[in-house]
């Protein structure tokens, strides 16, 4: 029998932590702080706007496009939070989750052969969903002495004439790194000047700490060769509804939107109306679960500096990114050992990408009470390894 | 009051026993001034006092409590404030409110069984003068108090790691 199995399905890599995922399953009181999502439940408000739509029987497709209401306030929202403007009816496309938004903001531009130039460290999709789309990732690393920003020295080595795209994922997962007004119009003329696209992955930008967020398309001359991505599912905590978006000019949303339309057709429809109420609604509650991330933000990052695990203060997002090279064991071996003798789980850095060896990427998406008990147990790690 | 002294209301209504220093990392302010804006809220009484949430019914004490409505004659010159301070004397009224609708006042209370709720009631708060009216209600099951959840659980288990 032949091997069915596509070149570029066995080109991406497993999951980097399958076999740390096997091992907490089978183990008792684990705190994990290895989950990338809140652990706030969906605001109750939200919820009920869900139920109610399956209740009145609104169960079938919506638009290729979404739901009319939810772009109409998309468009707004948009507009009144960030300084983005986007047509509801030409500029925009509701998707399953960013993860959908991404790849087909991907296949919708890349050709085989192409280079994307990807930051580093970075969520583990960008790459593989390059290759699955014929391209090449290319990483640019970002350094700790910057606060993992992109900085444009950086950028100019990595630049080719085969590249096409960058794609930026501010703020950071897993380092939390935040890019300001002034960082962005740095990389804005070598983007202008090797006539890139931008691809910009904002999910995290509600969770932006100091100041606000600053979208890539506001920066002069970035707003016709950006496509901008956002979603739902942390600022809202609403991952398991899956709902993203896609927004862009319109022959980019137009090519972007036909892939959609035949590799999902839409987005849950629940999951739309659900969003809808959460822009509508959800301002208060999304506030409050933003102040408490900064909160344990500030407690988490206190205690590892203080036990001995530098960490810079992260500006957005709810991840903490310590270094455990005065540790003298690799990130891989720190979080393995950790989980197996003091069932903590934290993701070693390097599943997201070279730049992030020697760092633990910790999601203080966990309840204040668990932080403490989790820092506690890696203080006791520390003083049986470390000494 | 700004934003740093709601964000340590917050912190401490959550928490009463959190410490200065803990205060101080959480909100970013430093601990000398935690300290100073935490007195400041004492001494103007928007921190009446630190107390704890209790779950009584699994303290398993026995306790009954009820809610009471009130129909109130109003004084001349005194409104309801005079008779709303006599009846918030009696220990057995855990808060007092004055309220809209068919009814004046609404009183949590407190007996150690039925029978002594219903005497409170008959005996000490229906005979007072303007009291025109009473409503007993015994409360049955606590869901919720003070914006803490007392039984079921949010959420559900979460995956050990996801990207």
């Amino acid at each position: 029998m032949r091997n069915f199995i596509s070149k570029s399905a066995e080109a991406i890599p497993p999951s980097g932590i399958r076999k740390f995922f096997d091992l907490a399953l089978t183990m008792d009181d684990v705190i994990s702080l290895g989950v990338g999502e809140p652990d706030f439940t969906t605001p109750w408000n939200v919820c009920e706007a869900g139920i109610y739509s399956i209740e009145q029987g609104t169960t079938s497709y919506t638009s290729n496009r979404g739901l009319q209401q939810l772009r109409d306030s998309l468009s707004e929202y948009l507009k009144i939070h960030y300084g983005l403007h986007y047509d509801a009816d030409r500029e925009m496309v509701i998707t399953s989750g960013v993860s959908e938004a991404l790849d087909i903001a991907i296949r919708a531009v890349i050709d085989p052969g192409d280079e994307a130039l990807v930051t580093e460290p970075i969520y583990v999709s960008y790459a593989p969903c390059v290759t699955l789309a014929g391209g090449i990732p290319v990483p640019v690393p970002c350094h700790e002495k910057d606060q993992f920003r992109l900085m444009p020295d950086a950028l100019m080595e990595k630049v080719s004439k085969s590249s096409k795209v960058l794609i930026l994922n501010f703020p950071n997962n897993p380092t939390g790194a935040v890019m300001k007004r002034d960082d962005l119009k740095a990389i804005r003329d070598i983007v202008i000047d090797h006539d890139l696209l931008v691809i910009s992955d904002e999910v995290y930008a509600e969770l932006t700490y100091e100041g606000s967020h600053v979208a890539p398309a506001t920066i002069d001359g970035l707003w016709e060769r950006t496509i901008t991505l956002n979603g739902f599912s942390k600022a809202y905590a609403m991952t398991g509804w899956r709902v993203g978006y896609l927004c862009a000019p319109e022959s980019l949303c137009d090519a972007a939107l036909k892939i959609h339309q035949y590799v999902m057709l839409c987005a849950p429809v629940m999951g739309q109306i659900a969003a809808n109420s959460a822009i509508r609604n959800g301002e208060a509650e999304k506030d409050k679960m933003v102040t408490e991330y900064r909160v344990r933000r500030n407690l988490f990052v206190h205690d590892l500096n203080r036990i001995g695990l530098p960490c810079h203060v992260p500006e957005g997002a709810f991840y903490a990114f310590p270094s455990v090279k005065s540790t003298g064991l690799s990130d891989f071996e720190f979080a393995e050992q950790l989980l197996k003798e003091e069932r903590v789980a934290v993701v070693p850095g390097s599943v997201f990408g070279d730049a992030a060896k020697d760092h633990l990427r910790c999601a203080y998406a966990v309840s204040r009470k668990d932080l403490k008990e989790a820092v506690n147990r890696i203080e006791r790690f520390m003083s049986d390894h470390c000494a | 009051m700004d934003e740093k002294d709601l964000l340590i209301l917050q912190l401490l209504e959550e928490n009463s026993r959190v410490s200065v220093d803990e205060l101080s990392v959480m909100t970013e302010i430093p601990a000398r001034d935690v300290k100073s804006r935490i007195t400041d809220l004492e001494d103007a009484q928007v921190i009446r006092k630190y107390s704890a949430v209790i779950d009584w019914e699994r303290a398993g004490n026995g306790e009954v409590w009820a809610i009471i409505e009130l129909k109130v004659n109003p004084e001349r010159d005194f409104g309801y404030d005079r008779i709303a301070e006599r009846i918030s004397k009696f220990k057995q009224v855990r808060s007092l409110r004055l309220i809209t609708g068919t009814y004046d006042f609404q009183l949590l209370v407190t007996g150690k069984n039925m029978q002594e709720v219903a005497r409170f009631v008959s005996e000490h708060i229906a005979p007072m003068d303007r009291i025109r009216e009473t409503a007993t209600h015994i409360i049955m099951k606590n869901y919720k108090e003070n914006g803490n959840t007392l039984c079921g659980h949010e959420g559900t288990e979460r995956i050990p790691y996801s990207f």
